[in-house]
């Protein structure tokens, strides 16, 4: 019995092709929206977290000056030396590890290829702050690293760039006017923190102060938290000891900046949530909107629909039965949209993803919800106004004009 | 055996409205029907006709006194039963047709067969019958809009007949069409109560109509004038 409401349900369905098609149009589109953004969200987040998180945990970023850049803190705040990494590294406690870092961009040539590059001076302390493994050959020994070798490892894309075809552990190249020799390759990382990780030379810190940047400050320093200790307590220790360090008086600012990784991970995490949540509510409104569309029809068509009631009652239906065939007409409405409007979803998040480069995430409790919301707002908006039509007098629902 | 009356009617008002703008439209009608008779129903525009036949097909509910069909006071059933007594035991052929549209006119008869629960064969089998009886066996996969006046009012007939009602009752059923037209419905009344023996109630403007019915009943400011007895025999 209930199959056959079905059926006569679809039959009915097709009958008014039309009428159905303009009834389910803003479930499909509603439907479509939420799927979309949200899917597109959650793979925007699971982008951010990802970068992020190829930044490494329990990771502390010191650099002079307020907030990102130099400003701030005084004319100019003044770099970082030796002296201040090795007081982090012996005076607190919960340190992991602590990596220097002085950059410099330089354009590195072998033979016809070259290849324009950071040029990054550390220690070897760096590579376990970074948990950071090398494919091939090996870290510089303490000797170079004290000496200022022009030894170096090598990023992937460096490698990829200048060393094609051959194996580079071994090998010499010149960066700037600097010769120097493979000692390591790094594994690839991949994109990270919106830049190309892998695009890096690396070479003792000493050897970069002296042959690039002409001096012996320090821009940047990394510090591998432990993680039996808390993030905030050490990095509350290190703000005390450079501040002592760096004569700044009490009640003055701070005139250079210690990032957690973590913080700033969740803050982006937060900030893409709720552009998700946003997206999600606007499509969430065409969603009700369809509902109103639903209505809509439903409402212009309820001159033809109220006399088809009142013919039914006329030759002996009871008002219950007349009530299913209308409640699983609207199901099955809403539920073909809704299921179309899915499909939607999928070929438009599977086109839209990697053009906004965000990796797609199939996430079926949005698919679900979205698609019952849908088949909810196709009843409600369906049946009551029949509802309406079949609690009259047969003889009132046909003359109805 | 002296049977009830299928249908009997004491002192039926029936008020449109309230308060004022009430208007009473049947004043008090009392009214008895034999089975097998052939009734038509006369009287000038807005003298209630149709509202006592809506009253009668159980489609609406008179204000006052008391409808009995076949023994059973329909005023003490529910919406419900009434649906259930025009399901087994009435047709009702409109004046305005009232067919589904986009709907074949084998589907149209069939509606009825559906509410009672037969299943798909009987229904078709039903159903072609009643198409047969009209004589539009092959126009069965006609929707209205592809079928004259006097086709589409001969499907109404089917769909009212298709479930072997015992009272037939017909609104104005040559309304809208030509005495040709008119003549073959009267003669497909006529033969449903001679052959099946169902009752009909016929309400008709014209004389020439009337003349197929064994009993006319006039009405006049919602009440009744006066019952004919005409035809050649009145039924046993
Ligand atoms: N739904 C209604 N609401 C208010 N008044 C109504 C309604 N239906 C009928 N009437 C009034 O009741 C009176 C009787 O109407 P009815 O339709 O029974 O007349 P009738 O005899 O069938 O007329 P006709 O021959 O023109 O069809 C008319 O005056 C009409 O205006
Ligand atoms: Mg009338």
């Amino acid at each position: 019995m209930f199959f056959t409401t079905v059926i006569l349900a679809i039959r009915e369905i097709r009958r008014h092709l039309l009428r159905s098609f303009l009834t389910v149009l803003g479930i499909v589109i509603g439907v479509a929206a939420v799927v979309t953004m949200v899917t597109l969200g959650q793979g925007a987040t699971a982008a951010v977290t990802e970068q992020i998180s190829s930044l490494g945990a329990n990771i502390l970023q010191i650099r002079p000056g307020q907030g990102f850049g130099r400003g701030g803190g005084g004319a100019q705040a003044p770099d970082f030396d030796m002296g201040d990494v090795d007081a982090i590294q012996q005076q607190i406690a919960g340190v992991r590890a602590v990596a220097p870092q002085a950059q410099s961009s330089a354009l590195a040539v072998r033979n016809a290829a070259n290849w324009q590059t950071t040029v990054a001076g550390t220690t070897s302390q760096f590579f376990v702050a970074q948990q950071w493994e090398l494919t091939d050959g090996r870290i510089w020994t303490p000797a170079e690293e004290q000496a200022g070798k022009a030894v170096c490892i090598i990023g992937n894309t460096v490698r990829q760039n200048l060393f094609p075809r051959t194996d580079p552990v071994g090998q010499r190249f010149r960066v700037r006017d600097v010769a120097c020799e493979v000692i390591g390759t790094l594994a690839s990382r991949g994109q990270g923190g919106f830049q190309d990780q892998d695009d890096t030379v690396i070479m003792p810190i000493k050897a970069v102060q002296r042959r690039f940047t002409g001096n012996r400050d320090i821009r940047f320093i990394m510090v591998a938290v432990d993680e039996a200790y808390e993030t905030s307590s050490v990095q509350a220790s290190i703000e005390q000891l450079l501040r002592q360090r760096r004569n700044i008086g009490p009640g003055e600012q701070d005139n250079f900046n210690i990032f957690d990784t973590r913080q700033i991970s969740e803050t982006l995490q937060g900030t893409t949530r709720i552009l998700t949540a946003v997206m999600g509510a606007v499509a969430a409104v065409s969603l009700i909107v369809g509902g109103i569309g639903i209505m809509n029809i439903m409402l212009v068509s309820v001159t033809e629909r109220t006399r088809e009631i009142g013919i039914r009652l006329a030759i002996g239906a009871v008002a219950g039965e007349v009530l299913m065939q209308f409640l699983v007409e609207a199901v099955v409405l809403a539920c073909l949209g809704g299921l179309i409007g899915l499909v939607l979803a999928l070929v438009a998040t599977l086109i839209m993803a990697p053009l906004i480069q965000v990796p797609f995430l199939f996430d079926p409790q949005i698919n679900l919800v979205a698609f019952s919301v849908s088949a909810l707002i196709g009843i409600v908006f369906g049946y009551f106004p029949a509802r309406r039509a079949a609690s009259l007098n047969p003889i009132d629902a046909l003359r109805h004009e | 055996m002296a049977a009830d009356p299928i249908i009997q009617l004491r002192g039926v008002t029936k008020t449109y409205g309230a308060g004022a703008t009430a208007f009473q439209a049947l004043k008090g009608i009392d009214l008895h029907v034999e089975a097998g008779d052939f009734v038509a129903v006369m009287g000038p525009s807005g003298s209630g006709k149709s509202t006592a036949m809506n009253i009668l097909g159980c489609l609406d509910v008179p204000t006052g006194g008391s409808f009995r069909f076949k023994g059973v006071s329909v005023e003490r059933l529910d919406r419900d039963q009434r649906a259930l007594l025009r399901r087994r035991y009435l047709g009702f052929v409109f004046q305005g047709f009232n067919l589904l549209a986009r709907t074949s006119a084998l589907e149209n008869v069939e509606l009825p067969l559906l509410y009672r629960g037969e299943d798909k064969a009987k229904r078709r089998e039903l159903a072609m019958a009643a198409l047969d009886k009209v004589g539009l066996t092959q126009w069965w996969d006609h929707t209205p809009a592809e079928l004259s006046g006097g086709q589409q009012q001969r499907v109404a007939i089917a769909r009212a007949i298709v479930t072997s009602p015992d009272v037939l009752l017909a609104d104005e059923p040559t309304g809208n069409l030509d005495t040709r037209t008119s003549v073959e419905i009267m003669e497909l009344l006529t033969g449903l109560n001679r052959d099946a023996g169902i009752t009909v109630l016929m309400v008709t403007h014209e004389p020439e109509m009337a003349e197929y019915a064994r009993t006319i009943v006039h009405f006049r400011d919602g009440l009744v004038e006066k019952v004919e007895q005409v035809g050649a025999g009145v039924p046993a």
